[in-house]
């Protein structure tokens, strides 16, 4: 006897996309998936709230001769960045301690690894999914300021005096997005517990500010800096923003160290996103 | 390279591969082929079978030898296989937070179909394997069976060319077993999905296949039709004696029988061709046991496994 659901099931004979574009696919469902959030949606409105306040003084510094000074700056883009620190800290853990974490609990990584995509195109997706999220809370104002800035005062006087600001904000930005993006991606890796994960991101970002707080507080001396998380991102920004470095020690070894972090969790990542897991 | 009595092309084929697992040699000089419609891969736990599966999904990459699956060498385009590759995995695996037809649909889409495609196959497979009422169900709340059922939908909804299916009746009560053995049955033979189906439980394999590859202690014990393997070189007795069993079967052993327990009381030994009843009355009259049954048997799969491996 032929079963019923025997005409529910038939050859697919439509297109088939060519391997490649999987990360899209992890990337824009994993944004998706956040969207859905409401609480989600109230992070990103509080994010933007220091975008929507200097909008205001833009606009008023443009339009009322006595209020100068609120007019923008280089300053005021390099602080626009570390206001934002405690939201990119927050969107890195909200969105992506359970990243990968959560695959790994519900062994989703070896169905994602059986169909046609690599390891690394499992890695961009997820890293696709967090990026987004961090520079819609940094990049994107922050071009947005300039534009408004621009629009606000009908000239280019500002930009064309600070030529460098545009790629400053951008590859600030980056730099900023990628270290924060790729060590959560390598530390959801290693767990199988989102919660666990998102406390070991915190940890090593206030941790290492912890530890370098108290080596400044007992030397005096800032050359230390790059013990700590934060202090390096600060350090590269204030050279990227031609600003004055605040710290002691030297930027140069910011940079070796963002990158070194960077390359830890590459390194991880390669090691840990595996379609099956070998214990010997 | 080609199983004996084997016409077509094999879906897979592996030469001489060996997996190490650090000082653990998983896979050793495994030579198999896979021949079109259902195999099964049969073996006790810890064979080898799982990691045969994840070396030809590329998964795990072997310290040496070759594979082809679907006539494409494994090491160069493990994608283009995964591409037309289905992969029910052992373990439980699902996509958080996700309801069932949007983890199939996802599962389509990362196998290269378009969105709506992917959900309108998703609705399809979904209703295939018996799911269709709790498709809108988070997959996390499902039972074991309906666990393996979804595992099954998210391995078909881009209509692979070819299944591996890693012990698909896991945990399912009878009931279910015997739907998915259905499914697999139908797949083979009504759907023209090839299928490499492995699993421990011998009956499952003997409805559902029918050609066989018996692994044992990361090697190819015997590979071929069942029809064939069943058609053994030894004739089968079910005995069932009073007296020294362990003597007996000693006995049997030293004059080239095998012998292995049924569960029950029942002894199935399988004699050389040149032996016969007379010669187990005689071994029995010698050992002084009194024989309470014996009848001529049809081979069984289990014989076929159990002389493969040798298991007592």
């Amino acid at each position: 006897m032929t079963p019923i659901h025997d005409q529910s099931y038939r050859r697919y004979t439509g297109v088939r996309q060519e391997p490649g574009t999987a990360w899209l696919v992890i990337a824009a469902t994993g944004i998706r998936t956040v969207l859905t959030k409401k609480f989600f949606w109230l992070v990103l409105l509080a994010a933007w709230g220091q975008f929507f306040v200097r909008a205001v003084m833009f606009y008023l510094s443009a339009n009322f001769s006595n209020l100068d000074l609120l007019a923008p700056s280089v300053e005021t883009f390099r602080q626009f960045f570390e206001i934002q620190e405690i939201f990119v800290l927050f969107v890195t853990v909200y969105v992506g301690s359970g990243l990968i974490a959560n695959d790994r609990r519900s062994n989703a990584l070896q169905i994602y690894l059986s169909k046609p995509l690599t390891r690394a195109e499992y890695v961009a997706g997820k890293l696709g999914t967090l990026l987004f999220f961090l520079l819609l809370v940094t990049l994107v104002p922050a071009l947005m300021l300039l534009f408004l800035e621009m629009m606000f005062s009908a000239s280019l006087a500002f930009v064309g005096a600070n030529l460098f600001l545009l790629p400053a904000i951008t590859l600030y930005a980056l730099v900023e997005v990628l270290l924060s993006a790729f060590t959560m991606l390598a530390l959801s890796s290693l767990s199988t517990s989102a919660r666990y994960t998102a406390m070991l991101y915190a940890g090593v970002v206030l941790f290492t500010a912890a530890v370098f707080g108290i080596v400044n507080g007992i030397t005096n001396s800032s050359s230390l800096a790059w013990l700590s998380f934060r202090a390096n991102l600060d350090q590269i920004g204030d050279v990227i923003f031609r600003l004055q470095p605040r710290f002691e020690s030297p930027w140069l070894l910011s940079v070796v160290v963002v990158a070194l972090l960077i390359g830890l969790s590459v390194w991880v990542l390669e090691r840990r996103v595996r379609g099956v897991e070998v214990v010997t | 390279m080609s199983i004996p009595g084997s016409e077509d092309q094999p879906v897979a084929s592996l030469d001489n591969v060996s997996v190490r697992f650090g000082a653990q040699e998983a896979l050793r000089d495994v030579s198999a082929s896979f021949a079109p419609g259902a195999v099964g891969l049969l073996g006790p736990n810890g064979a080898g079978k799982s990691t045969l599966l994840k070396v030809l999904l590329g998964f795990v990459t072997p310290t040496a030898g070759r594979m082809d699956v679907l006539g494409i060498d494994v090491a160069a385009h493990p994608q283009r296989i995964r591409a037309r590759l289905g992969y029910m995995p052992e373990s439980d695996g699902h996509i958080p937070g996700m309801n069932a037809v949007s983890f199939v649909a996802y599962c389509g889409q990362l196998a290269g179909l378009p969105r709506s495609d992917a959900m309108q196959r998703a609705h399809e497979v979904l209703h295939y394997v018996g799911l269709g009422e709790a498709r809108y169900r988070n997959t996390e709340t499902y039972s074991t069976g309906m666990k393996q059922r979804i595992k099954l939908a998210q391995a078909l909804v881009h209509d692979p060319d070819l299944l591996f299916l890693d012990e698909p009746t896991n945990g399912m009560d009878p009931k279910g077993r015997e739907e998915m053995l259905e499914l697999v049955v139908d797949l083979a033979t009504r759907k023209s999905v090839n299928l490499i189906l492995s699993s421990h439980l011998l009956p499952d394999v003997e409805a559902t296949c029918d050609r066989v590859v018996v692994m044992h202690q990361g090697t190819v014990a015997t590979q071929g039709s069942i029809a064939d393997l069943k058609g053994l070189r030894r004739q089968v007795f079910e005995v069932r004696i009073k007296g020294d069993v362990d003597t007996f079967i000693a006995a049997l052993e030293a004059e080239g029988a095998e012998c292995h327990g049924t569960g029950e009381d029942l002894l199935r030994v399988l004699v050389t061709p040149d032996q016969g009843p007379r010669d187990l009355f005689s071994l029995a009259a010698r050992q002084q046991v009194q024989v309470r049954h014996l009848r001529p048997s049809v081979p069984t799969l289990e014989d076929v496994f159990a002389e493969a491996i040798g298991e007592e």
